[in-house]
């Protein structure tokens, strides 16, 4: 029985306005099995492209904001290809039969990826169907309790409001730090000496040694101008670490790089102007060399069955691993210096880039707060969106940018982070997931989190008005980003992580680069499955609590002494026989699953798929094609919180009510190995829309589910806590209509 | 056995020893006929013991009055002994290098260890291949364990127990035998249940430049794929160099000769090549202060990876023709002592999923490789660091640990062992208390009667206290045939194993020892749960009874 899918009903259930074009018999091209294309039909939106293939199985969405080069290809028999590489690095070719419908597509492709206004951006127009509002996590970072988090403002280090109204400096927040000592035509001095008036302003304190990362950007030195205030601004900063007899002045660049703007009027600082200061250039490549640098790696994950040695010498030549080992011995021998009581001045050009990248790549090896989810988020907050990393221009979002601007800043910084979880599995609170959706909502444009080139721009343009934010996002799906392996303690074991760069320790991340290529991932995600066996154990605990409790009930019931009640509880059986009602019932229980694990997967999923087409029917169920339908966690638990009451203590015991509560809890999880589809038929597969390819569990029957079967969350019976868990749509309702949730005991 | 006379100096006090990533320790160091021993007298924790077997080089430098030696390992550990005096420096030195090289085998450590423990289960008593034989009864209508080779007559380098076709007699297999170099004809080395097809191993055939045939050859392998079947022969060199074999004496299967066969050029390096390729891989991974450009470019032109993938490659080439083509495949290089066991070993690990458990994986390396006759005294006798000119050590099993790593990385839920299991097999392959890995074939550890006077290393692995470190916690039995992927994406370097003394394994560890935890903790919940169901089951009837419960309204 072949049914309509819930996905081909996301595309035709389309509003009318939103369908652009609809082109029959595509193909889609296959980079390692060149022989077998996927024929299908391909649907352009006002916001995505859709492949959907005939089988009407597998749907491949791309977000025009996300192309990032369309290039028509020469036509072929077949038809006329179109390449799309993605700004996620999803790389694919359609082959369309007239070229006509291949034109249009290119042409609309071409507008609709790289709008001409900024308003136009998909955020603007994007709506969860949920009732989400737009303002949730648009406060989840303060910056001012995030300085109070460093112990800032105290005597050293003061609050200026000198830009409050973006007077001073444009690209920098509102609210800046900067040392006490420093009078105001100081720090008015030094920002007209500093290019784009980017003063030196305190970015992370270390709270044990007082040792501070200040950033600005170059000076406007030239050959021999210099600025009195400056100088005293740097010696106001040394001072505002008292233990420290010198600090260091980090030039991010190599000192060629640095040299030549001194003809343009900028450069370094003339270290005989400035006393007590060490100068360090520690040269990170600018933009442009990025820029080419990742072309030519995304070149290198393109080859076509490359051998070993054309793959590893590709590697080497793209020098993007060189880039990134510079970027992190950079940003470790700032975090080295601030371990030793050192504070330490960063810049670059302009500072928003190389030093953003540096100065939170060593935060995050001095601090494990920013090591947790909400600390990176604060991180990101603090660094790159408030002192103005240009992600508007960076990222390439409008037709206007420039091309000279786009480069791979934020990029290179997630990797650096990537390389970190790698030296340090225990040490992270998030997972690899976590970096690549900052990654593609960074590019997405879909949440207002990262658009504008500065806070001041985000201000004007309302964006926490107008858009959601990708934290409030993040927040309501939190549970699919958390390392299974995460340990707290090493907040106090490990606080200071320094990652080993020597070259033999960088790695190639495919997981990012190479991340659509199915194939050459290991076949098997040990995080998954260790999530999924945590979650689990926490529903297993919660069980326990409740079966403790009635067996404990139940003994009292029948005036055991507690010798006998430890006793059961410790599970010592007597000789009683197990052939009553719930006997009978737990054997089912526990076998049912054991079988199901055994049995044949395809009968397995047959039959499943039948009570699922059965059930949904019954109830209507709209399938609802939004983003954030996990976010029915909300929902559900406000609507489910009047069915939550706790039964008394005087309450009686039914058989039927035991019985509920051991069947709302399974005790057995399926394993995820060989389910390669839900039971909606949707492929656990990853050029579908990626949130579609994680795996859940219902807790209550343990069968392994997409996300949209998922999306329902409801205390279940069998659970001491009774907080909502996640549940598939049919046990969902079971849930629901139990006489046990129906009828709270009274 | 006079040792006596190697050791210089028994003796040394106030060495200090430093090693990678651990404090240093100061101590008296003791010069043993086997053993290098530091003690620091303080804390017994922090001893080093270590067989003079164990050390690939020594080098010393002198300063001032004292000196230091390093001390590089055949498992590519590193030690370093700042030791006072230059005298005693270079006697320990000297010492060291002597014992370290002795090659008489009688002299041997395995001689002379004792098990400390009880053995439980004779290791040496596991893996007979009558047993191995009886475990896969599914052949035994087309196969036959042959004593063709008792006393080892026919073939030096096999054992006496194999297994040929059941419609050839031992009079043709020895007359095949003589066709084939070092007399290692076509036997059997895997039976694919799922297609019944077999994989079977050999070495290549004394065609030479006259293409000599042999009928017994000829029928022998007919045999096995019967009237109208087709099979492959994939042959580990390339064409070139099979051809240029003839010259030798050796050469290929003509078409002409076997046409029930295909033969497939799948090409692996040999053996010289892997040994200069480890050399190289372990000079670049020791430069920690390399750009990354110089490190690339050495590690590309170390050729390393490279082998491995075409290993890989070559294996599941001969797995996807038993597996998807259910046909019959013949693997041979020139000896069959080498490639060939990679090969048909690999594909056994992707093919079968017994190979992936601790036992399985032992029985294979004792089938595919010890009792095959790989020549582990010859190829393990040195490693990266040794300079050496006999030029017969070569880091095949090495080559074929670091495949199964591969796997085991793509597949981290299919293998019951961990990745120091793997390190464990490669350690003792090149120095060990253990009889398992000593000489070069059966009849030389029949010759030197292994089996009573030394131990086996699964005597010792297989005791449920010493596995327990090398369980897989992430272990998930998984029937299915597992294709790895040989894109060099996939492969990485293992970083366990060659990069032990640069980076630090400690945060891996812990990793390991945290998913250990999850997996445990859940297990324990739900034999819990399971029984607090039964404890609540058991009170039922009590309960109704005494009206605490009320019965069900249900059917």
């Amino acid at each position: 029985m072949r049914r309509k899918m819930g996905n081909v009903l996301d595309v035709q259930s389309l509003p009318d306005d939103a369908l652009v074009k609809k082109v029959e018999n595509v193909k889609l091209m296959d980079r390692f099995n060149a022989r077998k294309p996927v024929v299908g039909t391909l649907y352009l939106t006002t916001t995505h492209l859709i492949f959907v293939d005939n089988a009407g199985k597998r749907e491949t969405w791309i977000l025009h904001m996300h192309m990032g080069n369309v290039e028509k290809m020469p036509i072929t028999t077949g038809g006329s290809p179109i390449q799309i590489r993605c700004k996620n690095f999803m790389s694919i070719i359609f082959v369309i039969p007239r070229e006509r419908d291949c034109h249009d597509i290119f042409t609309s492709l071409q507008e609709l990826s790289r709008p001409a206004n900024i308003e136009k951006l998909y955020a603007f127009h994007f709506l969860v169907s949920d009732n989400t509002t737009k303002s949730y996590g648009w406060d989840l970072y303060d910056i001012q309790t995030e300085y109070l988090r460093m112990g800032v403002p105290n005597e050293n280090w003061s609050l200026t409001s000198l830009n409050k109204e973006y007077e001073l400096c444009d690209t920098y927040p509102s609210l800046m730090y900067v040392p006490a000592c420093a009078a105001t035509p100081v720090l008015v001095g030094s920002s007209k000496f500093r290019s784009r008036g980017r003063l030196p302003v305190l970015s992370y304190l270390h709270r044990e040694n007082q040792a501070g990362i200040t950033r600005c950007s170059q000076p406007l030195a030239g050959f021999s101008a210099r600025c009195v205030e400056d100088e005293q601004m740097l010696q106001a900063i040394l001072r505002a670490n008292p233990k420290s007899k010198y600090m260091y002045v980090v030039d991010t660049r190599p000192k060629i790089n640095a040299m030549a703007n001194k003809a343009a009027g900028k450069g370094y600082e003339n270290e005989n102007f400035y006393s007590n200061i060490k100068f360090q250039f520690l040269g990170i490549e600018n933009i442009h060399v990025m820029r080419s640098s990742l072309q030519k790696l995304l070149d290198v994950c393109e080859l076509k069955n490359p051998s070993m040695n054309s793959f590893l010498s590709g590697l080497e030549s793209c020098n993007w691993l060189k880039h990134i080992k510079a970027m992190m011995e950079t940003s470790a021998f700032i975090a080295h210096a601030i371990t030793e009581g050192t504070s330490v001045l960063i810049h670059c050009s302009d500072g928003w880039d190389r030093r953003a990248q540096t100065s939170s790549l060593a935060s995050l090896m001095l601090d494990p707060y920013y090591r947790t989810i909400q600390g990176f988020q604060a991180l990101i907050e603090k660094e790159w969106l408030s002192f103005g990393h240009k992600f508007t221009d960076r990222c390439g979002f409008l037709d206007t940018v420039d091309a000279k601007e786009v480069s791979p800043i934020f990029t290179q910084f997630l990797e650096g982070t990537w390389q970190m979880t790698q030296q340090f599995p225990c040490a992270f609170q998030f997972n690899e997931r976590f970096l690549l959706t900052i990654h593609d909502h960074a590019y997405s444009c879909q949440f207002g989190t990262f658009i504008g080139n500065c806070e001041k721009d985000r201000l004007d343009l309302r964006l926490n008005e107008r858009t959601y934010s990708l934290w409030g996002y993040l927040a309501k799906h939190m549970n699919e980003y958390i390392n299974p392996l995460f340990k707290k303690e090493y907040e106090i074991s490990h606080p200071v992580l320094i990652p080993n760069t020597r070259p033999q320790c960088i790695k190639f991340w495919k997981g990012m680069y190479n991340r659509f290529e199915n194939g050459i991932h290991p076949r098997e995600h040990v995080q998954d499955i260790l999530s999924a066996a945590k979650d689990h154990s926490s529903s297993l605990e919660d069980h326990v609590r409740l079966l403790e409790k009635r067996v404990t009930q139940i003994c009292k019931l029948l005036g055991k002494s507690d010798e006998t009640i430890q006793r059961k509880l410790q599970g010592f059986l007597s000789m009683e026989s197990l052939d009553g009602f719930l006997a009978g019932h737990i054997d089912e229980l526990t076998l049912k699953i054991a079988e199901a694990n055994h049995n044949d997967i395809e009968s397995k999923d047959a039959d499943l798929s039948g009570n699922h087409v059965k059930s949904d029917s019954e109830s209507g169920f709209d399938e609802s094609s939004s983003q954030m339908s996990r976010s029915g966690f909300d929902d559900g638990y406000a609507m489910d919180s009047s069915l939550l009451q706790r039964s008394p203590s005087s309450e009686t015991l039914s058989l039927d009510q035991l019985l509920m509560e051991l069947k709302t809890v399974a005790v057995e999880w399926r394993s995820f190995r060989n389910v390669h589809n839900c039971s909606c038929a949707t492929p656990f597969d990853h050029y579908v829309k990626k949130e579609f390819s994680l795996k859940f569990h219902c807790w209550k029957c343990g069968e392994v589910f997409c996300t949209r079967c998922i999306a329902r969350y409801i205390p279940l019976p069998g659970h001491y806590s009774r907080r909502p868990v996640p549940v598939c749509k049919p046990c969902y309702r079971q849930v629901r209509h139990s006489p046990s949730m129906e009828f709270p005991t009274s | 056995m006079e040792f006596a006379e190697f050791i210089k100096i028994p003796m040394v006090d106030g060495v200090i020893m430093k090693r990678p990533f651990e404090g240093q320790v100061e101590g008296t160091l003791c010069v043993t006929g086997h053993h290098l021993i530091l003690s620091s007298r303080k804390d017994q924790r922090e001893e080093l013991w270590l067989l003079h077997s164990a050390v690939d080089s020594i080098e010393k430098k002198l300063s001032g009055s004292g000196g230091s030696l390093y001390l590089r390992c055949k498992d590519f550990g590193v030690v370093q002994l700042d030791i006072p005096s230059a005298d005693d420096c270079i006697s320990v030195s000297s010492s060291v290098e002597q014992l370290s090289n002795i090659d008489d085998m009688t002299l041997k450590y395995p001689f002379f260890y004792r098990a400390n423990f009880e053995v439980m289960e004779d290791g040496w008593q596991a893996f007979l291949p009558e047993t191995e034989f009886g475990r896969s009864k599914e052949c035994s209508d087309e196969w036959r364990l042959s004593y063709v080779n008792k006393d080892f007559q026919v073939c030096s380098s096999y054992p006496q127990a194999l297994i040929v076709p059941k419609l050839v007699d031992d009079e043709t297999v020895a007359k095949a035998a003589t066709f084939r170099q070092y007399g290692r004809f076509p036997v059997l080395s895997y039976y694919h249940k799922d297609s019944k097809a077999v994989i079977m191993r050999s070495s290549q055939p004394l065609t030479g430049q006259n293409g000599r045939r042999c009928k017994e050859d000829e029928k022998l392998l007919n045999a096995v794929l019967g009237i109208g079947r087709r099979g492959y022969i994939v042959d580990t060199r390339a064409q070139s160099v099979a051809k240029m074999a003839q010259a030798k004496g050796g050469g290929y299967e003509p078409e002409a000769h076997y046409s029930q066969w295909r033969r497939i050029h799948q090409p692996v390096e040999r053996r010289q090549a892997f040994h200069d390729s480890l050399i190289k891989l372990m000079e670049a991974t020791s430069d920690g202060g390399a750009s990354m450009d110089k490190w690339l470019s050495k590690l590309e032109s170390s050729n390393w990876l490279t082998h491995v993938k075409d290993i890989l490659t070559c294996a599941c080439v001969v797995a996807q023709c038993v597996d998807k083509e259910g046909a019959t495949v013949l693997v041979h290089g020139s000896e069959g002592l080498d490639t060939t066991l990679q090969v048909t070993s690999i594909a056994q690990l992707i093919l079968d999923h017994d190979c992936r458990t601790v036992t399985g994986f032992e029985a294979l390396v004792e089938r595919e490789w010890i009792q095959a006759g790989h020549p582990f005294r010859s190829r393990c006798s040195k490693s990266a660091y040794a300079i050496t000119k006999q030029r017969q050590e070569s880091p095949i099993f090495l080559l074929f640990l670091d495949s199964v790593w591969q796997i085991w990385q793509q597949f981290p839920c299919s293998f019951e062992f961990n990745e120091n299991f793997l390190v464990l097999l490669f350690q003792h392959a090149y120095s060990s208390q253990y009889g398992t890995f000593l000489c070069n074939n059966e009849k030389e550890r029949a010759g030197h009667h292994l089996t009573t006077r030394t131990v086996s290393l699964w005597s010792f692995i297989n005791r449920p206290e010493i596995l327990q470190q090398y369980l897989n916690p992430m272990y998930d039995p998984n029937p299915s045939v597992i294709w790895p992927s040989v894109a060099p994406q996939s492969l990485s370097l293992w970083s366990g194993l060659y990069l032990r003394c640069q980076v630090n394994q400690k945060p891996e560890e812990e990793a390991w020892a945290e998913i250990t935890k999850i997996r445990e903790f859940d297990k324990e919940l739900k034999a819990k749960v399971t029984k607090l169901r039964r404890q609540l089951a058991s009170m039922e009837k009590e309960a109704l009874s005494a009206g605490a419960v009320l019965p069900s309204t249900l059917d």
